[in-house]
């Protein structure tokens, strides 16, 4: 009994793991093909079945039937950090606020205000597609990246909201209440005495913020045009019925390396129960 | 009492309300215009556009294909997930390397991952097929029937984020008390009672929130829809987005997307505040 059911538990573990890395090593084989090896049917192993090339790898910086994704890149590169980091500080200072003081705008009080922070999570991309079009457009910010930072504060900021006013409300009151007595005021307070304690909170957020910045896709395809392509946009104009399959794997391997990193910041996090808080 | 509270508050609020008000009064504004291609500008039609969605079949059926897909993906996601944490919780070999692979699929692209989706699910020269036929299962035409295309945008779904709920499940029983076990234990429960009776509702509020956070973001699914099949074959695989996004930014109807849209936004905030007091209900003990 108890052996069967560990046979089975393995195997269920076993049959999991196989799904999650299925795609990597298809695209990691594809990668190293060539025309004809992608056209001599599903084959796996180099050398013996085809005869591997660096084609696609090399079409990483130009090349026929490829895409230079140096510049795609760096301008992903640039618009998630620099949204994270204005996210994140918008976003810490609201959460400390909601966390601590009392608010009332007319009928709102903090949890109402908190909701619509968070609220905005909601909000599907294609409302907010057209008139953040009209509305960059008539900024001049079109296809730019300051124009796509702009967009992207707005879809981080909840989540930075999110995970910090849940932060925060765990982080006991009496530390601030000994510092007010002190006679430091709140920015002070702030600056000195919760800041360096909210490190851990600061990093989840911030996790979450890249990983939902870099991962967007539908405004950096709706808001750009050749200028200030983004790494997803890039791969995407890479999907035609004629796609270079070896040069589209290793783009799409190289815009997914960075993150992939993360699962095990989070994984430590998690195994030490420091995510507990903060996904509640 | 402190008056620089606001120096904390208003900064981050006023640029989203400024960021996120503009479109959406402009939305509003707009769908009682007909502003397209032909004749582009704010003119007053009155509720013409909702009308016409009303009687827009298109439209409901889109409606109604992605709440069949959400349901699906997030009740696969959340008993796959559940699953998944209970067995690398404790007593098994290499459990952190198991939870890192796990964790993977949500951190990646999801417009990326579904351009490889699209080449493995490729009916001559993509790899799923010769190994459905190598296992006896045979070949099945994936991009090009209605119901494998379904099958396939839910099993793309399902890949990527199946993690998140693992990660909110895994992180909540990491984080339960051990005290209710030893009194299970001394009780004499076997391991279904025990997950029954302890674990499950213990977990009921962390559920609820992964539920309702996956609900929410699968209401919007387009990428993936948009890049696997476009919405085909035919209209089999369109979602409310998808359908939207053509009637605006390939048809270039903005009034009427416009309506369109605010439609489908009041429908799903409608519909989650309902599933929220649901599951809420249903799942978290306290609310009883």
């Amino acid at each position: 009994m108890k052996t069967l059911y560990l046979a089975l538990k393995y195997l269920a573990i076993a049959l999991w793991s196989a799904f999650v890395v299925f795609p990597f090593l298809w695209a990691l084989t594809t990668s190293f093909k060539s025309a004809n090896g992608v056209t001599g049917g599903a084959t796996w192993i180099p050398w013996v079945q085809y005869e591997p090339s660096l084609q696609g790898w090399q079409s990483l910086f130009g090349g026929v039937g490829g895409i230079n994704v140096v510049k795609p890149f760096y301008n992903s590169l640039v618009v998630t950090l620099s949204a994270s980091v204005i996210s994140i500080t918008l976003g810490t200072l609201a959460a400390y606020a909601l966390s601590r003081f009392t608010f009332r705008f007319l009928w709102m009080r903090n949890s109402d205000i908190t909701f619509f922070f968070i609220s905005q999570r909601i909000m599907p991309p294609i409302v907010l597609a057209i008139p953040f079009f009209l509305m960059l457009r008539s900024l001049g910010l079109l296809d730019s990246l300051p124009g796509l930072i702009l967009v992207y504060v707005a879809l981080l900021m909840p989540i930075a909201v999110w995970v910090m006013v849940d932060f925060f409300n765990g982080v006991p009151r009496g530390l601030d209440e000994m510092a007010w007595m002190d006679g430091c005021n709140p920015i002070i307070t702030f600056w000195r005495v919760i800041l360096p304690n909210a490190l851990p909170g600061l990093v989840v957020a911030g996790m979450f913020c890249i990983i939902f910045g870099w991962n967007d896709f539908f405004f950096a395809f709706t808001l750009t045009f050749t200028e200030t392509q983004l790494l997803p946009v890039a791969i995407v104009s890479l999907n035609s019925s004629v796609t270079p399959w070896w040069s589209l794997s290793a783009a799409a391997l190289v815009s997914i390396a960075p993150l992939v990193v993360l699962a095990f910041v989070v994984e430590r996090f998690l195994s030490k129960g420091g995510l507990a808080g903060a996904v509640r | 009492m402190y008056r620089q509270k606001y120096l904390f508050l208003l900064p981050g609020l006023l640029v989203l309300v400024a960021i996120i008000l503009f479109p959406l009064l402009f939305t509003i504004r707009v769908s009682f215009s007909s502003w397209d291609v032909y004749n582009p500008g704010l003119n007053w039609i009155g509720g013409e556009n909702y009308g016409r969605l009303w009687e827009d079949a298109r439209y409901w059926q889109a409606l109604g294909r992605l709440t069949l897909l959400s349901v699906t993906t997030v009740l696969i996601q959340y008993v796959l997930g559940f699953a998944l944490a209970l067995m690398v919780w404790r007593d098994l070999a290499a459990r952190r390397l198991f939870r890192v692979l796990f964790l993977i699929p949500m951190m990646t692209t999801p417009v990326v991952m579904s351009v490889l989706w699209r080449t493995i699910f490729h009916e001559s020269l993509g790899p799923l097929n010769p190994i459905l036929e190598s296992l006896g299962i045979g070949a099945a035409p994936w991009l090009s029937s209605a119901g494998w295309a379904f099958a396939a945008v839910v099993m793309v779904e399902v890949w990527q984020w199946t993690p998140f709920m693992f990660l909110l499940l895994l992180a909540g029983l990491l984080s339960l008390p051990n005290e209710p076990y030893l009194a299970a234990k001394i009780d004499g429960a076997g391991p279904v009672r025990t997950f029954f009776s302890v674990t499950f509702p213990m977990l009921g509020a962390i559920s609820v929130g992964a539920i309702l956070i996956r609900l929410i973001e699968a209401s919007k699914i387009m990428e993936t829809v948009y890049v696997l099949t476009s919405g085909g074959p035919g209209t089999s695989t369109e979602t409310s987005s998808y359908y939207i996004y053509i009637r605006g930014m390939r048809d270039f109807q903005i009034g009427y997307s416009a309506a369109l849209s605010l439609t489908y936004l009041i429908i799903m905030i409608v519909a989650l505040t309902v599933i929220a007091k649901l599951l809420v209900r249903a799942l978290v003990k306290d609310a009883a």
